[in-house]
């Protein structure tokens, strides 16, 4: 069925077109990004709160040198999640103070490709601060982290991170408890990402050999896997009404 | 153009809407009244597509909802009580990215003309955080007509704002309306609407009572409206 | 409110019936384990426990799913009383299991896959409540709800595996795999019909507890839906 007639002064085809999945996606990733590279508050406190962090552990375990290569994947990971979920609560606090999150739902784009725009703006992000942090880390502690092993870890466990995070967040920022109530949902259920990441972290700062690195890898990408096609499912039944 | 068949919106326990039925003509420009807590919020965000009826019928421009949702959405410019615009973008970029949302074929020169429309022309390249309350509204509007959509819906759009953003809104409200396309508006404020309006319905308890055209009415809105809240 | 259904009642003397029944044929049919002596005894209740939280926590992932499904608060309900029934009886099968472990492994806790998983699957659960606890309007708590049960559903077997894979990499300081087969015993027949008459006692626990959960969420549910109506 076509739509009423339209009065000849408009010479502009009516705006009933769609953009494609993959547009919306870049839409809703490059407004994050540009908002954040005109605000930078999202990154400075993440990288902030991310060296503080490390400056913690610093005192708290003695990272003497012997202990280093064994403890770091495990301060890395932990520094990151943490650092995480600041972003992530901040990303979909923004969609709710001036309630952008309608103006989303309104625009005639698959509710996916919001969720996915959204979730690659928030791995982004937590790359920025790893790819920031591993270099102060090698500076501070002596040791080499840049390790394509070791980028490749960051990248997988990042995404499973950022997947069920988003998710977990968009429902969070709903609740009355909101920036309270996001780290203890989404802790419990990251444990195996956790777990596999740092294991292959430490596997290729050791130069274990790969057969033992592998079922970690494996239990990442399984885990990715999952956890993106249940959010894609999921997200739908959070933001409906 | 609309077309709303026995709606019922329950939030859980909660039966917001019962059974409503509500037909707009295409041109027309409906303001819907009623008390706070009357249904009208829900009621246009059912029709916006954000949130989905309980039971009953609702199409807007021959497409059913929530079937073919997105085809609605394409069709529709929406002003709610919130701006829906990102305070760390500029108003062009805010009006860029929602360009792209509705895969606009010339956006540059859209928004250069939306941006005129609204009088913020001078102001485009300033952050939406540093606008007032009534520019935000303004920017609301124009990030709504953007697409040049076919049904507006605005829901209390007149609320927080001054004199003369009020007056802006109608202006531009008006000229939507003379150029055909449909406008559905909730207030409760009856001496802004009455000449704006070709059309009043009053909605309360969850349904609509009563519904008058201006030229029935002869200026007797407050009467009218009175009325049917007391049947 | 609906009055009790001839059925619950049996039902609800059925279960204190067989749990006293199930509890003579631990004490005096099953025979005392050689090493472990009276403590072996708590093996049953452990395990019984641990399978009932298990059922109710596919119960509340099934629950979930029909109500992603039909939007059904019924659903809701069924999910809330699974949750937590569920949480109780893991709660018992944790600390019963520290009680076997005890003297069994020589310490409260081991960091195996199953303790481990049974662990995070309550941090789930509480999670879940405190979600539910923020959100006041029905629907929506109950959609969240919903999601957060699959999504934690999903990942607890995940958990399981990655906890598994970790231990057989990670060099065994206490309660690996090896140990765990250090704290196994030999079952004797009567073991295990002691064994499998728990586990049916225990299942219809479950359910009776279940279907009493069910009905205070409707009762509470009655309860909102009057004052809503009083409200307006």
């Amino acid at each position: 069925m076509t739509p009423a007639r339209k009065p000849p002064t408009d010479r502009r085809s009516p705006g009933s077109s769609r953009p494609g999945f993959g547009r919306a996606i870049l839409a809703v990733l490059w407004k994050d990004l540009a908002a954040e590279m005109r605000s930078r508050e999202l990154l400075s406190a993440m990288l902030v709160f991310a060296l503080l962090v490390i400056l913690i552990f610093n005192f708290a375990i003695e990272l003497a040198p012997f202990l280093r290569l064994t403890v770091t994947p495990g301060v890395l990971w932990v520094t990151l999640t943490f650092a995480g979920t600041l972003g992530l609560n901040r990303s979909m606090a923004v969609e709710k103070d001036r309630g952008c999150l309608d103006g989303l739902l309104l625009a005639p784009v698959d509710r996916a490709a919001i969720f996915f725009g959204k979730m690659l703006a928030n791995l982004v992000f937590m790359l920025l601060v790893a790819v920031i942090l591993l270099p102060f880390y090698s500076l501070l502690y002596n040791l080499n982290l840049f390790n394509p092993g070791l980028l490749l870890v960051i990248l997988l466990g990042s995404l499973g991170y950022v997947a069920v995070g988003t998710l977990l967040a968009s429902m969070a920022v709903q609740a009355r408890t909101r920036d309270m109530l996001l780290p203890i949902l989404l802790f419990p259920v990251i444990v195996p990402v956790l777990l596999a990441a740092v294991r292959a972290s430490g596997g290729f700062l050791q130069t274990a050999p790969f057969e033992q690195i592998r079922p970690w890898l494996n239990l990442l990408i399984g885990y990715d896997a999952i956890f993106l096609a249940v959010a894609y499912m999921l997200f739908d039944a959070i933001v409906e009404e | 153009m609309i077309r709303v068949r026995k709606l019922v919106k329950r939030f859980g326990l909660k039966t917001v809407l019962r059974g409503l039925d509500f037909d707009v003509q295409s041109g027309e420009f409906v303001a819907i009244l009623g008390p706070n807590g009357a249904g009208k919020t829900t009621f246009l965000r059912i029709l916006a597509s954000l949130a989905r009826p309980s039971l009953g019928e609702v199409s807007l421009a021959g497409y059913r909802l929530p079937a073919q949702a997105a085809a609605v959405r394409a069709r529709l410019g929406v002003v709610t009580h919130q701006p829906l615009l990102y305070g760390d973008l500029t108003a062009e970029e805010n009006l860029r990215f929602y360009a792209r949302l509705y895969a606009l074929p010339h956006p540059a020169d859209r928004i250069e003309e939306v941006l005129e429309l609204v009088g913020l022309a001078s102001r485009r390249r300033d952050l939406v955080r540093t606008f007032s309350r009534g520019m935000q509204q303004r920017l609301a509007i124009g990030r709504a007509i953007l697409h040049d959509p076919d049904i507006m819906l605005l829901d209390e759009p007149h609320t927080g704002l001054d004199q003369e953003a009020c007056d802006m809104l109608d202006e531009l409200l008006r000229r939507v309306a003379a150029r055909g396309r449909t406008v559905v508006m909730t207030s409760h404020d009856l001496a802004r609407v009455e000449d704006l309006a070709s059309r009043f319905d009053i909605l309360t308890g969850g349904l609509l009572r009563a519904s008058a055209r201006r030229q029935d009415l002869r200026g007797n809105l407050l009467d009218f409206y009175r009325e049917a809240l007391t049947q | 409110m609906e009055p009790r259904p001839k059925l619950l009642s049996l039902l609800t003397a059925l279960s204190l019936f067989l749990f006293l029944a199930a509890l003579t044929v631990i004490f005096v049919y099953a025979p005392l384990e050689a090493r472990m002596n009276y403590v072996q005894k708590v093996f049953y209740i452990h395990i019984s426990t641990a399978w009932v939280g298990m059922l109710g926590f596919l119960a509340a992932a099934a629950a979930g799913i029909a109500f992603l499904v039909t939007k059904n608060l019924q659903w809701d309900i069924v999910e809330l009383a699974a949750v937590e029934i569920s949480l109780v009886f893991f709660l018992v099968a944790i600390i019963t299991g520290s009680i076997w472990a005890k003297p069994s492994w020589g310490t409260w806790w081991t960091w195996d896959a199953r303790l481990t998983t049974a662990a995070i699957l309550e941090l789930i659960y509480l999670a879940y409540l405190l979600l539910r606890q923020g959100i006041e309007d029905p629907e929506r708590r109950a959609r969240f709800g919903a999601v957060y049960t699959l999504v934690g559903g999903l990942s607890v077997p995940v958990t399981f595996l990655s906890i598994r894979l970790w231990q057989t990499i990670h060099p065994a300081i206490i309660g690996t795999a090896s140990a765990q087969a250090q704290g196994g015993f030999a079952m004797a027949p009567a073991m295990l019909h002691t064994m499998f008459f728990a586990l049916g006692t225990f299942s219809v626990i479950f359910i009776t507890l279940l279907w009493h959960r069910i009905r205070l969420g409707r009762l509470a549910h009655h309860l909102e839906q009057r004052r809503l109506q009083d409200a307006e």
